[in-house]
């Protein structure tokens, strides 16, 4: 098909899902953006959040861990640290995790060093969860 | 001259220790089989990474990063990583020779060493002898970029902070099955990136749009270079570590079986000692009785 696009995920543990596509949406630095084929050729970060992608007018997610992307016309490659699909999730493990990390950021001001950490573990339960609940 | 029973005792204990050592060498085997799986799948990854880092280091005319920052290297932390286990031949004895070495030059220097442990023996040996910041043991077992992370967080707010200057990573370099090499290598500041790489395919990457700049995004990549070499060097310590054990285990199997085979020799000889002496008991006993007959 000639609008089809090629996906590539790329985790360090293995390669999460090669094939073509309709369309990749992605959380990247500036916000989320999607990719349709013939999308101009870029390069960004990708943060903690959500990635769904259509192939054949079904939509699979993903819950991603930071990484980056790059896109050419007609391809795309997504590095990324951990991808998780929606079965792989363990949502109590992530509610879990979301209601440790409020408590911890509650306890903490800004300028404590562990906020970053803390922050960021909140943000991966989030999107966790968000993923574990569209199946 | 040990009795026969005693010998037949020992032949039996070294069967059991046999079975043992080739036990291990075949859990080794099949660890050692995981673990380089593991290498392969990461591969792809850090290729690409490589290629996205290199064109962007060439389209970055100053890298001004705190993780690139050279200061008067006063204090020094060190990374060892070991294996969790032992039975594995010289493998971290090697490492840890090589780290006690690297410390000492440091120290003889004038400098300030603190080092941070990875794998439980480097933590044991190191725990009196050394002054450890921070230490992550029984993580061999099952681990995956998540471990690489958490040792890049111990490592790298510490180094923004200007609380140490340098910062060494020992570890066992995978060269093949039988071979780990001890290896020093210096993560910050980090060496820079994309000088010595002039192959980079520059058409390729020469019409991209950078989003956010180009600066920002190296500002991105660079903490998770750091993940990919620690995890590359945390891959390749638990190669070699099993690799290095069925080595050792190998060894062991057949040294057992020597044992077993020149024990079995000297039970047999005491063995016909013990019938050549019975006979001659029987031969003496009949003459007796028939001179006496």
């Amino acid at each position: 098909m000639a609008d089809e696009l090629m996906l590539e995920v790329v985790s360090p543990e293995k390669m999460v899902f090669s094939g073509n596509i309709e369309e990749v949406t992605l959380p990247g630095t500036e916000g989320e953006f999607g990719v349709l084929r013939g999308h101009e050729a870029f390069l960004t970060s990708v943060e903690i959040g959500e990635m769904n992608f259509v192939k054949d007018g079904k939509k699979t997610y993903y819950a991603v861990n930071t990484g980056y992307v790059e896109v050419t016309g007609s391809k795309v490659t997504v590095l990324i640290e951990t991808a998780e699909k929606s079965e792989q999730i363990d949502k109590e493990r992530a509610l879990r995790a979301k209601d440790n990390a409020e408590k911890r950021l509650s306890q903490m001001t800004k300028e404590d060093v562990d906020y970053e950490t803390a922050r960021a573990a909140l943000a991966r339960a989030i999107a966790r969860i968000s993923v574990a609940e569209r199946q | 001259m040990p009795s026969l029973k005693d010998i037949k005792r020992k032949v039996g204990a070294v069967q059991k220790t046999k079975q043992i050592t080739r036990a291990m060498n075949m859990v080794a085997a099949s660890k050692f089989k995981s673990a380089q799986l593991k290498m392969e799948n990461f591969r792809p990854y850090a290729g690409k990474f490589m290629d996205v880092l290199n064109s962007l280091a060439l389209r970055v005319e100053s890298m001004s990063h705190p993780l690139l920052a050279v200061r008067d290297p006063r204090r020094i932390r060190v990374i060892c990583m070991t294996s969790d286990r032992g039975l594995c031949g010289g493998f971290n004895t090697n490492l840890i020779k090589t780290t006690e070495r690297f410390m000492k030059e440091k120290v003889n220097d004038g400098k300030d060493v603190a080092m941070i442990t990875v794998g439980r023996k480097g933590r044991d040996y190191f725990r009196k002898k050394a002054n450890i910041v921070a230490q992550k043991a029984d993580v061999f077992g099952k681990f995956d970029m998540t471990l690489a992370v958490s040792i890049a967080d111990e490592v790298i707010p510490a180094f923004i902070k200007e609380e140490y200057d340098e910062l060494y990573l020992i570890y066992n370099q995978f060269m093949n099955v039988s071979v780990q090499k001890p290896t020093v290598v210096r993560l910050f500041p980090l060496p820079s990136i994309g000088q010595e790489t002039a192959e980079v395919d520059t058409d390729r990457f020469l019409d991209y749009t950078y989003e956010p700049s180009e600066e920002a995004l190296m500002h991105k990549l660079l903490p998770m270079y750091v993940h990919v070499l620690v995890y590359r060097a945390l891959l390749e310590t638990s190669a070699g570590e099993n690799g290095a054990r069925m080595a050792a285990m190998d060894n062991a199997t057949s040294n057992c079986e020597e044992l077993i085979s020149s024990l079995t020799l000297k039970m047999n000889k005491a063995r016909q000692a013990a019938i050549t002496a019975e006979l001659m008991d029987i031969v003496g006993g009949t003459e007796a009785l028939a001179k006496s007959g």
